[in-house]
């Protein structure tokens, strides 16, 4: 509680905020204020400047819940000062994460007896998952290699092209090569064969994906796993085989049960699923769980003392916040299987509606499939007038925030259009969408018509003007096609300029 | 929004009509380790879990964490618009990411960074100190090799030196990383880390020599500014170039308000990157924290990814991805609410509580003060006498009163310290600390009318020895030997969790 100093502008708090003296000052930057200001000021100062935000919910880029009930709202709020790590001092919240960690893993499958505790943890996302899955094979594999008495000094790893990006920073920050499949047209998943034929000595593990970021499909684990099984037994390595569940692993085990990915097949030896993705929790929650004790190195796991019992942790971050693992332990016991079934049949429901409403139009590919995380990617038929990014860019006005992405090689000549259903994106938004991306259609149509007038008639008018001045050549005469090669040209530069950024982009997130 | 299911049974209609507490599936014991069959519905999953955490600590009784446990009601109110926002959606929220940068900016300015006029700070927001100090070190390993690669030596061996009394997230760094850890050890009564003997380690698989302002057991400020003076002259000698970074988690929010004159930060030129826990003094709910970068020069190119970002270019170096906005949002809201003149106040408020609390253990006449004066406003305090009671005694009964207080061992070569510490918080005011003197007080009274544990089980172990017939025979060196194992073996267990 900052002590309240006696105010020489004492009437500061009469003023209605807007008229306040600090709203009229121009706003600190780059350094620290001098004074203090007044908590209303603060908090309206911020407040607006986080109105220019786009809106969350109209975010249809991330796969990120945006939404969550009142109650929990009010769970999260009260346990906001609750220091997750402090293991002594919160004890239930601590029991909440096992809980939360014996749900899932039981939801995946994995073998264990029945009063057998899981082996996983809780972390900030699946970026700190992935690193804390890679970091257990990177030194399983070490360890194995130093008792062959062979070098373990260039680990690698082989994944699809396709990869979110965190898991280029776990290759780059671990010093662990990445071996990529990469994709064709047509077929933007890791092909389980070509993967297989990458594998060698150094392999760490394969990472499969289940529900790709750019276009929702699952991986084929089963094939990988058969493949992998073979492959093992003629080498002796033992290359095991790690699951990516960020956005599958809430879907697959309550609207494709029989789909066999996770620990039913022998290699899987750990999975990670994002808790704030299809989890339907609010950002800053993920989830690792490895198959048994076995495939987590004891050496790689720190002790601490709980309460006189061992309580033994292994995340990359420390102090953080307890609430997004109490809004993970509400949902799945507020929900449960039936309730996780209900929304993701819902989503699926409302992604259909969506493609359905794209399909009729009768411009569009659909990219993704119908099985998989519940979204919509969808590419121009006809790119002669306009493409995906300027799509996006018109949706913007309307509200919608719909990201345009190209694809990794070997497809980078594919771009897409990506829509996300969450669970708070109704039927009703979906029609909307469809009625909007009509009206954008429209009007680049009509851009694209109203330019091609001007490039004919402005040429006339130009030619004329030349002529009207005495016969003296003023500017050089520009045919029609010269003018129109110059207005593609303007149009080719402004795309290949979004390209190239886009290209350099890792961010598809 | 979940699909209302339509009522398949009749008494399930019962539901919102019987209260809470008497509903059904209060009676069904809670789902423990399988995801339940069927859904509850939600005031009944909100009881069920507000009433398990009520088991939990008070987060403000909490005397054991420096993590902030109190904010004004409107930021609270800023933190629950924001809890939707995925920070990493920089092309969705530009203005949040714009907030981050501009705390990136204020802090890097606090610690005096050598930056221009027009020139941004480099630095980011992560989730805590443990990643920051990844991040960092991550830094120092990266341009170490490139160094060595050029030169054509070996960098399969990095090491980096710190003091013994570093928080567990550098042992986490030096594991996860492969980087060898060497430790100044401490000494009775110098319970930080001697810049002395730490230069003496550092040798040229060294990638950094790390200084920790606001030691985690004492509270203490490091001896930052002569373990530059050493390094220069060590560096000139060798060549090496060796680097500090400085883990100000907890001090570096309260060296600047209060002692200003104290240089440890990017005025001494060795120092190449700092981090700072948002969620300490930085007065922010866990969950941010800092690291700054003298300049671009510091961060190795190669580690950080380019995002488009509105077509624009956005640098990012961040081990996670996906997080919440809000402590980001909280971290601005208190830059802009209190300002420089606001967190001295805070600061010189924690310090005189310090004081008021140490004054009252001293006088009662049973510790002895371990922290110091300047540093980070802790009180840590051990027993004059421990023969017939520990600290972690006092710290158990203590409980009972309601206070966390933790009691830990110092790491090697003072093992054989036990101290309990308090950390003055900005929420812990003057009445607060006046009443744990008096609860002190009433354990140690309490505890003197006790007898001691470790005299009662010695009387233990002779009464079965004298019972049974079997000649198992301990004399009493033995069975004091066998109990100062005994005790040795919990004080040990324990040595691992100073947080």
């Amino acid at each position: 509680m900052v002590l309240s100093k006696t105010s020489s502008e004492s009437d500061v708090s009469v003023h209605s905020t807007f008229a306040s003296r600090y709203v009229r000052t121009s706003l600190p930057r780059f350094k620290m204020p001098e004074e203090s200001i007044p908590k209303e000021a603060a908090y309206q100062i911020i407040n607006d400047e986080l109105m220019l935000d786009g809106n969350p919910r109209l975010n249809l880029a991330s796969f990120v819940t945006t939404w969550m009930e009142p109650e929990c709202d009010k769970l999260i709020m009260a346990s906001i000062n609750k220091n997750y790590v402090d293991m002594d001092e919160y004890p239930v919240t601590t029991e909440l994460q096992n809980r939360c960690v014996n749900m899932i893993a039981h939801l995946f499958n994995a073998p264990l007896e029945e009063n057998e505790a899981a082996v996983g943890v809780g972390t900030v996302g699946s970026s700190e998952a992935i690193m804390l899955a890679g970091l257990a094979f990177k030194r399983k594999w070490q360890n194995k290699r130093k008792q062959e008495g062979k070098p373990f000094d260039k680990p690698n790893i082989v994944t699809g092209a396709n990869v979110q990006v965190c898991w280029e920073k776990f290759a780059r920050y671990f010093e662990v090569e990445l071996k990529e499949v990469k994709l064709n047209e047509g077929y933007y998943v890791m092909d389980p064969k070509k993967a297989v034929d990458l594998v060698d000595e150094n392999t760490i593990c394969v990472a499969a994906i289940l529900g790709s970021t750019l276009n929702g499909e699952f991986e084929d684990v089963k094939t990988l796993n058969d493949l992998l099984v073979e492959k093992n037994k003629e080498t002796g390595w033992d290359t095991p085989i790690h699951v990516d569940a960020a956005s599958g692993g809430f879907i697959a085990p309550f609207i494709y049960p029989e789909l066999v990915w996770d620990f039913r097949l022998p290699l899987v030896k750990s999975i990670n699923v994002s808790g704030h993705k299809y989890g339907l929790v609010y950002a800053g929650i993920g989830w690792a769980v490895w198959r048994s004790k076995e495939d987590l190195p004891e050496e790689l796991i720190f002790h601490i003392n709980y309460l006189g019992a061992d309580q033994p942790t292994f995340t990359l971050n420390f102090s953080k916040g307890s609430s997004q693992v109490i809004a993970q332990y509400y949902q799945l016991i507020r929900l449960g299987y039936e309730g996780y079934k209900n929304v993701m049949e819902n989503c699926r429901d409302n992604m259909i509606v969506l493609k359905e409403g794209l399909e009729k139009m009768g411009r569009f590919n659909i990219v993704s499939k119908d099985d998989g995380v519940p979204l919509v990617a969808f590419t121009l038929k006809d790119h002669t007038n306009f493409d995906e990014f300027q799509i996006s860019d018109l949706l913007r006005r309307f509200g919608w925030i719909v990201p345009a992405y190209s694809m990794p090689p070997d497809a980078q000549h594919i771009t897409v259009l990506r829509v996300v259903i969450r669970e708070d994106f109704s039927r009703t938004l979906a029609e909307r969408l469809v009625a909007d991306v009509e009206k954008v259609l429209h009007e680049l149509d009509t851009l694209a018509a109203r330019i091609r007038l001007i490039s004919s008639t402005s040429n006339v008018t130009i030619s004329e003007e030349v002529v009207k001045n005495n016969g003296q050549v003023v500017a050089t005469k520009k045919s029609a096609l010269e003018t129109q090669r110059e207005i593609t040209a303007v149009w080719k530069k402004f795309v290949l300029e979004r390209k190239k950024l886009n290209d350099k982009m890792n961010g598809v997130c | 929004m979940v699909i209302s299911s339509t009522v398949t049974h009749p008494d399930e209609q019962r539901q919102s009509i019987t209260c809470t507490f008497a509903s059904r599936y209060m009676r069904d014991p809670v789902p423990k380790f399988k995801l339940p069959e069927s859904s509850i519905p939600k005031d009944a999953a909100y009881q069920i879990i507000n009433d398990e955490l009520m088991l939990d600590g008070k987060p403000r009784l909490n005397l054991a964490s420096f993590v902030t446990t109190w904010m004004e009601p409107e930021c609270d109110k800023l933190i629950m618009d924001s809890l939707n926002k995925n920070y990493v959606d920089m092309d969705e929220y530009p203005v949040t990411t714009e907030l981050q940068n501009r705390c990136v900016n204020i802090i890097a300015h606090l610690f005096h960074a050598p930056i221009g006029e027009e020139e941004t700070a480099v630095g980011v927001g992560t989730v805590g100190s443990s990643e920051a100090i990844m991040l960092a070190g991550l830094a120092f390993k990266r341009k170490w090799q490139t160094k060595r690669k050029a030169e054509g030596k070996p960098y399969d061996k990095p090491n980096i030196v710190t003091g013994a009394n570093v928080q567990v997230c550098w042992e986490k760094f030096a594991r996860y990383f492969e980087v060898e850890l060497k430790e100044v050890k401490l000494t009775e009564d110098y319970y930080v880390m001697d810049p002395l003997k730490a230069v003496e380690m550092v040798d040229e698989n060294t990638i950094c020599v790390a200084a920790i302002l606001g030691s985690t057991l004492t509270g203490e400020f490091e001896d930052v500014k002569l373990l530059n003076e050493l390094l220069t002259i060590k560096n000139k000698e060798t060549g090496w170039d060796t680097p500090i970074h400085v883990d100000a988690a907890s001090g570096g929010f309260v060296a600047p308000f209060l002692y200003p004159d104290l240089e440890w930060d990017f005025r001494l030129p060795w120092v190449k990157s700092i981090n700072v826990s948002g969620h300490k003094y930085g007065l922010v709910y866990p969950g941010i924290g800092w690291v700054v970068w003298r300049n671009k020069d510091d961060l190795p190119d190669d580690l950080v990814f380019h995002i488009n970002y509105l077509g624009s270019d956005q640098p990012t170096f961040t081990l996670n991805f996906s997080k919440g906005s809000s402590q980001i949002i909280a971290q601005y809201y208190q830059f802009i609410r209190l300002g420089f003149e606001g967190y001295k106040n805070v600061m010189e408020n924690c310090l005189e509580n310090t004081r008021v609390l140490k004054e009252g253990i001293e006088k009662t006449g049973r510790f002895k003060i371990v922290s110091k004066d300047i540093g980070v406003p802790l009180v840590a305090f051990s027993l004059k006498d421990s023969s017939q009671h520990t600290v972690f005694e006092i710290a158990d009964h203590l409980r009972k009163y309601g206070w966390i207080v933790p009691a830990y061992t110092m790491p090697a070569d003072a093992q054989h310290i036990a101290v309990l510490r308090v950390v003055i918080r900005e929420d812990f005011s003057c009445s607060l600390a006046e009443r744990l003197v008096s609860d002190i007080v009433k354990v140690v009274n309490h505890l003197d009318t006790l007898p001691s544990a470790l005299s009662s089980k010695s009387a233990h172990v002779a009464v079965i020895a004298s019972e049974t017939s079997k000649e198992v025979k301990k004399d009493i060196t033995e069975t004091q030997a066998e109990i100062a194992r005994y005790w040795k073996k919990l004080v040990d267990g324990k040595r691992v969790g100073a947080c």
